[in-house]
């Protein structure tokens, strides 16, 4: 078009375009001040009084956001030992909301919220719905957790606050979601990728085609580390656009990053979190674009900040800037929890290694589980995809033996693959328990 | 040339998955002719012949079962000693592998289920040396 001004990202992509495109010097200026007053308001939490005392770092010390690997860090046993509230930063009566995790082993973790950092978190999940194209006129199914799980909650007030119809589905009862989903038009959903698959395999047995018979476009999923052929496999199943979200409890839930519509990695919100890669034994910043543990240091909340919090999630830098013109850094998927690794007959094995062998392949279906027995025995039960049995025996055991020799070739360990049928696995209306170890080394 | 459509069922090696299986068919209300299970380590496939292979089918599927239609022949015999041996012969003599087979005799008679590559083929070169090939009708009246 002749006279036509210079070519703009469509405004109706950003939800803040001047915080989200903020120049990088503007943006560090911006976390210095924000890291400043979280110190300025942790030094009325024991915990870190205690801990600044003992380093003697002092808010006017902190020059540049490279500075906060003087303050100490914060780690998953740290909020245990000081539970129920000895990390608050805030009197009770400004908190008004609690949060915990699950706590599977002992003592949950407590997480507060300030009227303020609700409205933040909000804030950050409607930036991240609106660089993928969310608009008001979405119907958005929130299919996760509600309760002490932040992502049901979480992602509820984002999504209203983008101006979405949200429908506070809950997980489960697929009878049920398919039904609103059909009654009232769903175009979005915020789902476990475990589950999303699940769903896929209902709807198949239903017979009802998604692409024909419903009105998905996108699908968010997250709380659960999943790799690149699962959302392939999402996305072939359900014929719909997936993008892949991270947060923590610890910090406000999910919003912490978001993929854009490059789906090319998640940005990561600077103006709200310092984000470090570090090693785990170490404690040492990785090199450029190195896999290690995500560490965080929340610089925009209020009722509990945290210094460098040690996430135990492995993720890596992508470099340059993203073509959508957002400055905020962008981490890679999660690659495991430094936590998550097995060791099976002296070798160490990420879930995800294997979880991405199986889904790239199309004769495997949606569900597995890891089993570890005996003296390091390793079982991996993998679904028969309905569609590949040819009703042939000796074709069955020859995939069999095909999933364990491309199992070998990724984790250097030949397991044992049982193949069963499709549905037969557990399915957890949480999060997946993908591993189950009863061996007695 | 008359084809009999089998069906076959991934169930996993352990109690119960029969009883699954057929407890499905029974809801659908298929009479079962003739099964043939074959196991391998932690699985198996249920082979069976049934009156109605489509609704068989459609029906364990429903329920999440791998199931599926083969197509295979049912071959007559006399029910006399050396008659399995005149159909293995026959189909030798054409260089045709026998691959699964199984049989059931009822009311006298002596009923082939043959699984071979090519169905059609098989099912005419046996017919023309004086077979009577089954229709899927047939071999529920046996």
């Amino acid at each position: 078009m002749p006279g036509a001004g210079p070519i703009l990202a469509p405004n109706h992509m950003f939800w803040h375009q001047q915080l989200e495109t903020l120049d990088r010097p503007s943006l560090e200026v911006l976390q210095i001040e924000r890291l400043r007053e979280t110190i300025r308001r942790l030094e009325r939490v024991p915990f870190y009084r205690d801990k600044f005392l003992q380093s003697g770092v002092k808010p006017e010390a902190i020059k540049s956001s490279d500075d906060v690997r003087r303050l100490p860090f914060t780690t998953a046993a740290d909020l245990r030992e000081t539970y129920p509230a000895g990390l608050l930063a805030v009197s009770r009566d400004e908190v008004i909301r609690l949060h915990t995790t699950s706590g599977s082993t002992g003592k949950p973790k407590a997480v507060f919220f300030s009227r303020r950092d609700v409205d933040t978190a909000a804030d950050l999940i409607a930036r991240a719905l609106c660089m993928t194209g969310v608009t008001r006129s979405d119907v958005f199914q929130n299919m996760m957790g509600y309760g002490l799980f932040t992502g049901g909650l979480g992602m509820h007030y984002g999504a209203e606050k983008v101006g979405c119809m949200v429908i506070p589905a809950g997980p489960g009862t697929s009878e049920r979601q398919l039904m609103l989903m059909q009654d009232f038009r769903t175009t979005v959903v915020h789902i476990l990728p475990s589950y999303a698959l699940y769903f896929a395999d209902f709807l198949e047995r239903k017979g009802v085609d998604p692409r024909k018979d419903l009105s998905l476009r996108k699908a968010f999923v997250g709380a659960e580390a999943h790799t690149e052929e699962t959302k392939n496999k999402i996305e072939a199943a359900l014929g719909l656009d997936v993008y892949n979200s991270y947060g923590l409890t610890e910090m406000n839930g999910p919003g912490v990053a978001f993929e854009c519509e490059s789906k090319c990695g998640m940005h990561l919100w600077e103006d709200n979190y310092i984000l470090e890669i570090i090693n785990p034994a170490t404690g040492e910043a990785v090199g450029e674009e190195e896999t290690g543990e995500l560490v965080l240091t929340s610089i925009n909340r209020e009722a509990m900040p945290l210094l460098r919090y040690r996430t135990r999630d492995l993720t890596s830098l992508l470099p340059g800037p993203c073509a959508c013109g957002r400055t905020h850094r962008r981490i890679h998927r999660i690659k495991g929890r430094s936590d998550d690794m097995l060791v099976v007959r002296g070798v160490n094995i990420f879930p995800q290694q294997i979880e991405r062998v199986l889904m790239s392949m199309p004769q495997i279906g949606h569900n597995y589980l890891i089993l570890l027995e005996g003296l390091d025995e390793m079982t991996v039960r993998v679904e028969l995809s309905p569609a590949a049995f040819d009703g042939e025996v000796g074709h069955v055991a020859e995939l069999q033996n095909q999933v364990a020799e491309k199992l070998r070739a990724e984790i250097w360990v030949r397991p044992k693959v049982d193949l069963v049928a499709s549905g037969s696995l557990p399915v957890a209306e949480g999060k997946a328990k993908r591993v189950i170890d009863k061996r007695s080394l | 040339m008359n084809t009999v459509k089998l069906l076959a069922v991934f169930a996993e090696n352990r109690p119960g998955q029969a009883a699954r299986v057929t407890g499905i068919l029974a809801r659908a209300n298929i009479n079962i002719r003739c099964v043939t299970v074959a196991s391998s380590g932690s699985f198996g496939v249920m082979k069976l012949l049934v009156n109605d292979p489509d609704a068989a089918c459609r029906a364990l599927q429903k329920e999440g079962f791998a199931a599926t239609l083969t197509e295979v022949i049912a071959v007559e015999m006399p029910d006399k000693p050396g008659a399995l041996h005149s159909v293995a012969e026959c189909l030798a003599n054409h260089d045709i592998n026998l691959a699964n087979t199984s049989g059931f005799v009822a009311n006298n008679r002596a009923i082939l289920v043959v699984e071979v590559h090519e169905p059609v083929q098989a099912g005419e070169i046996l017919n023309e040396h004086g077979f009577h090939i089954l229709t899927q009708k047939e071999t529920m009246a046996v």
